[in-house]
């Protein structure tokens, strides 16, 4: 907690952002952003070289031409033209390699930057799922994405190649002329400060149009959800009216929005042109008045040339081409650092720690008796601990035993929602947790899975400290059957068979047969191949939870977590539900979130919880006989949720 | 289509004509610019004095002044036209979802209603803007410099009527080319997040089974998958930078070469001519860019139109009579012949041949399994949805000859997927009766059993639901809803598994509840448990769309194979819990 909020503080900007994506890319293609540069480089120097060219012709061509005739400068033109249509091939090349090799860039980039989204997503703690919204991870992937992807392909390399050509067409008018040059530079400050305040002003109206738009598609969104209820309580008319206050705001907010964006770029255009005719009104008086030219070679006594003042318009032209390109990728821009820098907070998020070093693998007993590793599934499991300071390794017989003692935890530091838990779960025992909802069931079977890890206590699986065992192994030796079943888009088969990705059709089989999903999959027209999509939207309740169960079977964990399911299923199902469960739990250490009577009453130890402490545990008739809570709520008095 | 849509403009058409109206002043202006140019320039060369140039110099600063200011305008009447028909597209599609039936909200999902609102809105705002902006000033750009390079010089223009073809033919293949390969991408794509979607939601299972290098590899080959997608369709459009820049770059070597070898031979010095014929040709081509670049933004606005038309076009399939009934006389409800269907077309029939006859008062209890249909059955009562054949009588008069709102103020239903909305809890329940009274709103909650837990909140009935009452629990959320159907003091009440997440004892005393203070209210409850509808007068077991029985527990008890099963299987593991209660 205390990092994240170190994070927030220091916000980084949109330059360290801007930095580190170019970091981010150049890892990856060093070679090719070279590559790029310098083809952008060349081609918006090939742009920029027609006003060169132009004023070449004219004093070269041109003005000797009409006095001496068109023989006299007919090869010189030639070979001007010659030497232009070179450049011109040059940079055509360019551009036909820099636009090929960006498109390879954009995408390869986008590509390692999901996949490094992807794989620090998986390695994050279920505590990030909790305090981020499904919503907002995925508006990484989509919005921020396609941000980041707009302006890479496009706002970068336009904004080089237009830095490029302003350093280039600077560099030209100094040389032509620093009289017009600064004309046109007293143009240029005008276009920034337009950009400024037009620019800020609709930056400003596009923050809250967006805020607008998020209203609105929170309302429309909780409308459409409840439309049924607002049909059966006649609300249409309120609910329109409700409609129309928040669409008129935004609206109202999105035509300020779009009307600053709107005007912004025919203010720069037409400040350009505006620009143009000063450039020609100033140098006709310079060449009125015969003003000694002033350039970098030098000052000319002989004034302005016809041919500077052209070509001088024809810069002035682009060069507020380029800041309106420029401006017009401001936006951009913004929304794209904005994005990449939710997305560096994810890719910057302390992934899932774990110290482990005990693992579990397949074992076998040799002829003495002793354990040994296995290579295959034997159905023994142990516990295999290395021994550092003798370089030795022992073999430890999974039972599982799970014991917690006096453990305390809380989601927040300092907000102890679990108190003083001591549980004792001996190998093959059935353990029920029985209370409100909130009273911390759930959280007791996230610690044994390390979801979360304890404030305090001791939590110990045959006898090892949890933390000691490696957490993936420590997951592998517990099935879990959760309330929500999240299947994935695959077949049915693939479904069972993502509890143990080595399981053969007939093993997967069995484990459906085994949860009593078999008969239902049959009676599907394409069986077990049948595909699932959108978290088995096709199937109902019910089957998805017989498919779930038939998961876990076929993990066959040794010890196993339920979370029964508090749905209403209709009777035939339910049972066939209970059936698989019971099944399930034949054998197996079990600990089982427990929202039916029958379910609890057959329990070895039964938890009853309130507020996140025991506050009764014992046998079925012992909890009876006391007549304390456990007693209201078998008969009845007390929700069961 | 567009018409359908059009019909949204409305009060926005005025702004929707100006716009365009100045972009082609705006156009115009931009266009005389450069041809005065040559005019100033040649003055300059020729006839220099300062009278010359300040005459000709403010001339051009008023056309740019001119052209700024049409310029701005057409902006702010193109913003305000676009975004005034996307307030009037989401206003016409959420006025009609208010009109739907039952039936056209089934059609439509959610999140389907909710993106056709935002972003297909947001789309089509967009292509407007760029209609009426873009798609005028392009074309008109283009024509406009093509008629002033001719007037400047023809033997130069018509260079310009090859490289027009060369780079519209250009952009145009590629379009076309792009065009399914970026559909199918796109798919792709869609795909991928989907993926990514139901990772984050099963995110749990993921680590419980250790599959978080499983689901990298497969992550990995489906984003692969669509970067190489992509990046087909993306070498295409690298095709149009370069075809753009030739165009260009041909235009101007040409005009170089062919302006200085005329104005050598001539003897004139053309220098301005070639200059203003360059600025022609970079608004030339840049306009075809620009075309190009409406094409593709309607041709993604497109699939969006097409389903924002959709919702317009739902019509909804239940009306109001002509001289409708407004007064419903008691709660007897009757059911002759009906047979139901969701959709016409469709073979399975959702209710066949029902006949029931409840008298004003009674507690009806409906029982039977998922899919049989129960709540088609009552959902029919304050037509929700309209019987396929056979009638439907509520007091004594068909259902549709009522007044449509008169009738279900009468006849409440608590819905099986019920929602509550953002807003305190008060708010909440005068859904029911927005001038309720506070007491009266402590009168429905004691007998839905909710005024307890209520209380048991810091703020009591000013208590703020979050969406969908996520900071209540199930049943909590269930007892508010039936207070809130209370509230209309219906005539008729439906109770549609609205108990299922109450406790037993909880669940007995709304019965009793509902027994001692509401008589007179004819009662149906769903459920699936048989303690909810045990005492109920009658009791309907409903298999796969039809009656299976109709009688009393006793009765059914002694001759209802299904509801024997029911029983049997619910009271087996609860027989001990009698056991308790009867100590």
């Amino acid at each position: 907690m205390n990092k994240k909020n170190i994070q927030r503080q220091g916000k980084p900007g949109v330059l360290s952002i801007l930095g580190r994506l170019l970091k981010f890319m150049f890892k990856y293609y060093k070679v090719q952003l070279v590559v790029v540069a310098i083809c952008i480089t060349l081609n918006s120097m090939a742009a920029i070289s027609s006003s060169i060219f132009l004023k070449v012709i004219i004093s070269n061509v041109i003005e000797p031409g009409i006095a001496g005739g068109w023989e006299s400068v007919k090869t010189k033109l030639y070979s001007i033209i010659a030497l232009m249509a070179g450049v011109y091939v040059v940079g055509l090349i360019c551009s036909f390699v820099y636009n090929r090799l960006m498109a390879y860039v954009t995408q390869g980039f986008l590509y390692h930057m999901r996949r490094d989204m992807f794989e620090k997503m998986q390695s994050l703690p279920i505590r990030y799922f909790d305090t981020h919204t499904h919503g907002d991870v995925m508006s990484c992937y989509t919005n921020d994405t396609d941000a980041i992807r707009q302006m890479i392909s496009q706002s970068l390399p336009q904004a080089y190649a237009s830095f490029v050509a302003m350093i280039t067409l600077i560099v030209t008018m100094l040389s032509m002329s620093i009289w017009l040059t600064l004309v046109v530079f007293v143009g240029v400050v005008a276009m920034l400060m337009v950009t400024k305040t037009i620019g800020g002003k609709s930056a400003k109206h596009f923050i809250k149009q967006q805020m607008s738009i998020g209203r609105s598609e929170g309302f429309v969104e909780e409308m459409m959800n409840g439309q049924k209820v607002i049909k059966v309580f006649c609300h249409e008319e309120q609910s329109k009216r409700d409609f129309d206050a928040i669409n008129d705001q935004l609206f109202k907010d999105a035509e300020k929005a779009n009307s600053y964006g709107n005007i912004l770029m025919p203010m720069l255009g037409n400040i350009g042109y505006a620009l143009y005719v000063v450039v020609a009104i100033i140098g006709g008086v310079f060449v009125l008045y015969n003003v000694p030219n002033l350039s970098l070679t030098g000052l000319s006594k002989a004034g302005v040339e016809m041919g500077v003042i052209i070509s001088f318009l024809n810069m002035s032209r682009q060069f507020s081409f380029n800041i309106g390109q420029v401006s017009s990728q401001v936006n951009s821009v913004v929304m794209a650092t904005a994005g990449a820098g939710r997305i560096f907070e994810l890719l910057d998020q302390v992934p899932e720690t774990d110290e482990g070093y005990v693992t579990l693998v397949n074992a076998k007993e040799d002829g003495d008796g002793n354990l040994c590793e296995s290579e295959e599934r034997t159905g023994i499991w142990a516990w295999k601990h290395p021994h550092k300071a003798e370089g030795t390794v022992t073999y430890q017989r999974l039972t599982g035993d799970i014991e917690l003692n006096e453990v305390d935890f809380g989601y927040v530091e300092n907000k102890i929602v679990l108190h003083d838990v001591t549980i004792h779960a001996n190998k093959g025992q059935k353990i029920a947790f029985v209370g409100a909802t909130g009273a911390g069931k759930t959280t007791i079977t996230n610690l044994i899975n390390r979801f979360y890890d304890i404030a305090d206590g001791k939590i110990r699986y045959d006898g090892i400290n949890i933390n000691k065992i490696k957490k993936g192994d420590l997951r592998r030796s517990l099935g879990i059957v959760l309330q929500d079943t999240n299947l994935f888009t695959g077949t049915i088969m693939d479904n069972i068979r993502y509890g143990r990705l080595d399981a053969t059709d007939e093993e997967c089989i069995a484990a459906a047969k085994l949860a009593n999903a078999h008969d239902f999959i049959t009676r599907l027209p394409s069986g077990y191949s049948t595909m699932l999509t959108g978290d088995g939207a096709n199937l109902s309740q019910g089957q998805k939870q017989l498919l779930s169960i038939a998961r876990a079977a076929v993990a066959d964990a040794p010890v196993m977590i339920l979370d029964e399911a508090t749905s209403s299923i209709d009777t035939r199902t339910e049972a066939l539900v209970q059936q698989g469960m019971d099944r399930l739990m034949e054998g197996r250490t079990v600990f089982i979130i427990a929202h039916r009577l029958s379910t609890v009453q057959n329990s070895d130890v039964i938890i009853v919880l309130d507020h996140g402490r025991i506050i009764e545990k014992g046998s079925h008739e012992e909890l009876i006989a006391l007549k304390g809570q456990y007693y209201q709520l078998y008969t009845g008095a007390f929700e069961l949720e | 289509m567009l018409k359908k849509l059009a019909r949204s403009i409305r009060e926005f058409k005025l702004s929707s004509i100006l716009s365009p109206l100045f972009v082609t002043l705006e156009v115009a202006m931009e266009c005389i610019i450069p041809l005065y140019m040559v005019t100033m320039l040649d003055s300059i060369q020729e006839d220099n004095s300062l009278k010359n140039i300040i005459v000709n110099g403010v001339i051009l600063l008023l056309l740019a002044g001119f052209a700024l200011l049409f310029g701005i305008l057409s902006g702010k009447f193109a913003a305000t036209a676009s975004t005034g028909f996307a307030r009037n597209l989401r206003k016409d599609m959420y006025y009609r979802v208010q009109g739907f039936s039952f039936s056209n909200i089934d059609k439509f999902s959610t999140s389907s209603l909710v993106t056709r609102m935002t972003t297909d809105v947001a789309n089509v705002q967009m292509a407007y803007m760029m209609i009426i902006r873009i798609a005028f000033r392009a074309p008109i750009m283009l024509v406009f410099s093509l008629i002033m390079a001719f007037v400047l010089n023809p033997k130069i223009a018509w260079i310009f009527l090859i490289l027009i073809p060369i780079l519209a033919i250009g952009l145009f293949l590629m379009f076309r080319l792009v065009d399914p390969i970026f559909n199918r991408v796109f798919k792709k794509y869609d795909a991928m997040n989907a993926s990514i979607q139901e990772n984050i939601k099963g995110i749990r299972v993921v680590k419980s089974y250790v599959r978080d290098e499983y689901e990298n590899e497969k992550f990995a080959k489906t984003a692969d998958n669509v970067r190489w997608e992509f990046l087909k369709g993306e070498k295409i459009i690298a095709f149009a930078n370069p075809l753009m820049q030739f165009c260009m770059w041909s235009a101007i070597l040409l005009i170089c070469f062919l302006g200085t070898m005329f104005g050598v031979k001539n003897g004139v010095d053309n220098s301005s001519q070639i200059s203003s014929l360059i600025v022609y040709a970079t608004q030339i081509l840049s306009s075809l860019m620009m075309l190009n670049m409406v094409m593709i933004m309607i041709s993604i606005s497109k699939t969006s139109a097409k389903r924002i038309v959709e919702v317009l076009e739902e019509e909804s399939d239940l009306h109001n009579p002509e001289n409708p009934i407004y007064e419903v006389k008691d709660g007897s409800v009757r059911f002759e012949d009906v047979d139901f269907k969701y959709d016409i077309k469709a073979d399975r029939r959702a209710l066949k041949g029902v006949n029931l006859d409840i008298k004003s008062g009674e507690t009806v209890g409906i029982l039977g399994g998922t899919g049989s249909s129960k709540t088609s059955l009552v959902n029919l009562i304050p037509r929700l949805y309209d019987a396929t054949n056979g009638h439907v009588y509520v007091g004594g008069v068909n259902v549709k000859d009522y007044d449509l709102d008169a009738l279900r103020n009468q006849v409440a239903v608590v819905l099986q997927k019920n929602v509550l909305f953002s807003g305190t809890i008060k708010e909440n329940l005068r859904w029911g009766n927005p001038h309720a009274s506070d007491e009266e709103l402590e009168r429905v909650c004691r007998l839905a059993q909710a005024h307890e837990f209520i209380m048991g909140f810091p703020e009591k009935y000013d208590t703020y639901i979050e969406q969908g009452g996520s900071n209540v629990s199930g049943g909590q959320k269930q007892r508010l809803c039936i207070a809130r159907a209370l509230l209309k003091k219906p005539k008729i009440l439906i109770l549609d598994d609205s108990t299922s997440a109450v406790d037993t004892k909880t669940d007995a005393l709304i019965r009793t509840a509902f027994k001692e203070d509401i008589p007179d209210t004819t009662k149906f409850i769903i459920a699936q448990r048989v303690a909810s509808v045990q005492d109920a007068d009658k009791i309907i077991v409903m298999d796969g769309g039809s009656v299976a029985d109709i009688g009393t527990h006793d009765e059914l008890l002694a001759r209802n194979a299904i509801y024997q099963e029911v029983y049997y299987s619910q009271n087996k593991a609860n027989s001990s819990e009698e056991g308790v209660d009867g100590e």
